[in-house]
């Protein structure tokens, strides 16, 4: 693993943030937000700025930029300053002039975060009618160039293309543009990878290491991923509650952190290396899945429609107690693969076989008995439960319906949230009062609340912080021991499947492209794809938990100052 | 783009369609003769006999239907039992009034409401929010002809500024049609305000809350530009689908006024229509008014397209 080792003594300071308070505007009495937090970057440096959610990263570079919430938080001691400029004396009109000019922003979601009824062109181009005196030839030609510099193709079409019309990457690509198209000493990165796919994530952070490199932006890179960490710091701030527990170069905060929240942390980012696979059963497989396809399209209205093979060829089988992974990127196909076999959507060809029942081909009636035998838990616990329902009746919703009395589905209810280790008597509160590892557990517990002979768990973890993704991970693998459940686990993240599977199908554009038990596919992957995957994983030869490199990668750990 | 306006208009074919052959069997089907119906109690056996050679009440009904259907898209509305008169004359002659008066009320309820609910969403839970919200419920809960009547009793006879009934055409010349329009069309417009500033306000404050607006902000777009380039056209499915539907709603709905005002709009010819059972009336109108609401809301479909590029499917 190469850590960037630059010396920045020298450099020019950027950004200085001191002893910066930041409280909820309306109450006083409430913890604060932030708590004297300090920052320095300089001119080239990248600092990382990693934390789990709640620790105030984000309230940082919100307050940075000046765009805080308006009545809901404010800055209430400390100051920024941004080389000359004191950014939290500045007035409104004078921070809107700084904003895009002297310190930019790009964000998560590049989706959400480009206006969809803007050409994307357009949007770069208000930047330079805001803030200079340009002409409108000039201004194009200004967009088309700063377009060029990310790398993006065809400029003069993608000019004129809406939001919509483009992928992931570019979309990123245009915000990056749009963000240093009037070279600002700061650039704020705020989670600008996580939405998009590990491919497309290297591809970004190299274009904005390169960005970075030929203006000599200061950057702040902000982002929960120890392994892009890895890839692009100079130097570590470490969140927690409102405070910056540690601060060190990347290194030594990798090899040598101090405190143990850092190493709290470390500890809980999974390994890329697979875990050794629990024995093979003999038992009855509890899914068999036999040339399952699922097409979309092909009808229209004046003119036929292309088809679209969202899955194609699928075969596999899931034992009881074991665990088979689906993992690949967006549009490979596997979320289609659960819900097929959820029958949330119906397969256009193929058997599905779950507990020896063919699923498959029954009509929505004639599976309603059987849809107990398989449950699925969705990504994100916010949205998948009732807000409105209290967990007691989401718990027991489902086995009501299957004929279980009420007295004994709260009795169950009862003994599932000792299980998932939530308070007994937290049945009669509502979602919002759980955090999000928390509602995940709620959804677990739900659908083993039905004692399912498969469990399905789209992206179940990936919404949820690394400490958080591992106790999850921790209960699943518990509940899957305790009744002997097989689970089909889709992810996108790597070492989450090498943590959690014993088998691992991968998929590319609706196609099986490599299967075989975890260990092989992981360690020895066969396939090309695969293979791209794997060295796309930011941070793949270091083992973060154990703060040395991966054993087997020894040979590529070095520096290079 | 061409492509979805084509199929947005050939979508209103069967409606329209459905909407045709209702009418038809509302005669037909009425129980007892369609030509006594027709004739009224005073008609003769003659009489009789020859409304029902008229309307080929001897043929199958299929063919009766076609024949119908023909007459109808020729603009041959049939003639009024009452009056007389072709149906297509009487709408035509009445139909001037409630569309001017329409067209004003809406222009006047998107240029107050608009910005009302903009604001409103800009600068949510604060009084400007609050007033706009109290405006809004009063619009919804005051009787239309109570707000016509209060009108008229200020600007009317308090300050005489303007006459207290009547209708005068734009042809007639553009100041005499204003004056006489002008309290009609705020009348009408009061709910309509309402309404609309309603949907803007929760149209807005969903799409101010969207991570683009952040975006613009961190770009250091003026505020102005945010709400106006950034939010409002983001938001504006919604709204132009209650200005869509108001539009529809007042030609067909537009009764009370126009009795208020005394305005010879097609309100109330309907009413008379209905208190006099002129069924050919009855007809023309149920066909009219389906057909404007089909209309306006091919006219909303196709502009959503403009507004939000996602929306040419």
């Amino acid at each position: 693993m190469q850590f960037k080792s630059k010396d920045f003594t020298n450099a020019e300071q950027v950004l200085t943030i001191r002893n910066l308070t930041v409280s909820l505007g309306a109450n006083l009495r409430a913890e604060p937000v932030l708590r004297g937090v300090d920052i320095d970057i300089r001119a080239g440096e990248t600092l990382c700025l990693v934390g789990e959610s709640g620790s105030g990263k984000s309230v940082t570079s919100l307050a940075t930029m000046g765009l805080l919430p308006k009545n809901a938080l404010e800055i209430t001691g400390g100051r920024i300053d941004l080389k000359e400029v004191e950014i939290t004396a500045a007035s409104a009109s004078q921070m809107r002039d700084l904003r895009a000019k002297r310190v930019a922003m790009i964000f998560q979601e590049p989706m959400t975060a480009l206006n969809p009824v803007l050409r994307v062109g357009e949007q770069i181009e208000e930047v330079l009618n805001m803030h200079t005196d340009l002409s409108g030839a000039e201004a194009k030609a200004r967009t088309l160039d700063i377009m060029e510099q990310v790398h993006l193709p065809d400029v003069n079409r993608i000019y004129s293309a809406f939001p919509h019309q483009l992928s992931g990457g570019q979309r990123q690509r245009i915000m990056i543009a749009m963000a240093l198209v009037l070279d600002p000493d700061l650039l704020i990165a705020d989670e600008p990878t996580t939405a998009l796919d590990v491919t497309t994530q290297q591809q970004i952070l190299k274009l904005i290491a390169e960005m970075q490199e030929r203006h000599g932006t200061a950057v702040l890179f902000i982002t929960h991923d120890m392994g892009v960490v890895a890839e692009i710091a100079d130097t570590v701030c470490v969140m927690q509650k409102g405070q910056i527990v540690e601060r060190a170069p990347i290194r030594q905060l990798l090899t040598a952190p101090q405190e143990d929240y850092t190493r709290k942390l470390l500890r809980a980012v999974p390994n890329l290396a697979p875990r050794p696979a629990r024995p093979p059963v003999s038992e009855a497989p509890v899914l068999t899945v036999s040339d399952l396809k699922k097409t979309y399209g092909g009808g229209g209205f004046l003119r036929k429609r292309d088809e679209v093979q969202a899955a194609q060829n699928v075969n596999f089988a899931i034992a009881p107690g074991q665990t088979l992974g689906i993992v690949g990127e967006s549009g490979s196909g596997k979320s289609t693969v659960a819900r097929c076999i959820m029958r949330l959507i119906d397969p256009t060809d193929g058997s599905v076989r779950v507990a020896n029942t063919e699923v498959a081909d029954l009509s929505r009636r004639q599976l309603q008995p059987h849809r107990k035998h398989f449950q699925i838990v969705f990504q994100d616990p916010y949205r998948s439960l009732n807000p409105r329902w209290t967990v007691a009746r989401s718990l027991c919703e489902g086995p009501i319906n299957f004929g279980t009395s009420k007295d004994e589905a709260m009795a169950h209810a009862r003994d599932l949230m000792e299980l998932v280790d939530l308070p007994r008597n937290a049945l009669d509160r509502y979602p919002h009062q759980f955090s999000g590892g928390q509602r995940q557990r709620i959804a677990i517990a739900r659908a083993v609340a039905m004692r399912p002979n498969l469990l399905v768990a789209d992206e179940a973890v990936s919404a949820l912080d690394v400490s958080v993704q591992a106790q999850v991970l921790e209960l699943l693998d518990d509940v899957q021991a305790r009744f002997g459940i097989g689970m089909l686990f889709i992810t996108h993240d790597l070492r989450v499947a090498a943590q959690i599977c014993d088998d691992v199908i991968v998929m590319q554009r609706g196609h099986v492209v490599e299967q075989g038990p975890a260990a092989a596919v992981l360690a020895n992957p066969a396939h090309e794809y695969t293979q791209s995957l794997i060295e796309a994983a930011p941070g793949r030869n270091w083992d973060f938990a154990n703060f040395r490199a991966l054993e087997g990668a020894a040979h590529q750990t070095g520096d290079h100052a | 783009m061409l492509s979805y306006i084509l199929k947005r208009v050939l979508a209103t074919v069967p409606v329209m369609i459905i909407v045709a052959v209702f009418v038809f069997l509302l005669l037909r089907l009425t129980p007892g003769d369609p030509a006594a119906i027709l004739a009224g109690d005073a008609a003769t056996p003659a009489q009789l006999e020859r409304i029902r050679d008229n309307l080929g009440l001897n043929d199958p009904l299929y063919v009766q239907f076609f024949t119908w259907t023909g007459q109808m898209l020729q603009g041959d509305l049939g003639t009024s039992l009452i009056s007389n008169t072709s149906v297509s004359d009487m709408i035509a002659s009445r139909l001037g009034p409630t569309i001017n008066i329409a067209v004003m009320t809406i222009i006047i309820s998107v240029l107050l409401a608009v910005p009302m609910g903009v604001i409103a969403a800009w600068r949510h839970r604060t009084w400007i929010d609050f007033a706009v919200m109290s405006f809004s419920v009063l619009g919804f809960s005051v009787p239309v002809f109570v707000i016509g009547y209060v009108l008229i009793q200020i600007f009317a006879i308090e300050l005489r500024w303007v006459p207290v009934q009547g209708y005068a055409a734009p042809s007639d010349g553009i100041g005499n049609f204003f004056i006489r329009a002008i309290l009609p069309s705020l009348t009408l417009a009061t709910i309509y305000v309402a309404l609309i500033a309603r949907m803007t306000r929760a149209s807005m404050l969903e799409v101010l809350g969207e991570d683009y607006i952040r975006t613009a902000r961190a770009k250091g777009v003026r505020e102005n530009t945010v709400l106006f380039r950034h939010a409002l056209r983001n938001a504006a499915v919604p709204i132009l689908t209650i200005i869509g539907t108001g539009f529809a709603l007042l030609i067909s709905g537009v009764v009370v006024t126009e009795s208020v005002f005394n305005i010879p709009g097609i309100g109330r010819l309907t009413v008379d229509a209905i208190l006099a059972r002129d069924y050919p009336v009855i007809q023309a109108m149920i066909l009219l008014t389906a057909g404007i609401y089909v209309l306006v809301n091919l006219l909303v479909d196709i502009s959503y397209s403009i507004f939000d590029p996602r929306i040419r499917y």
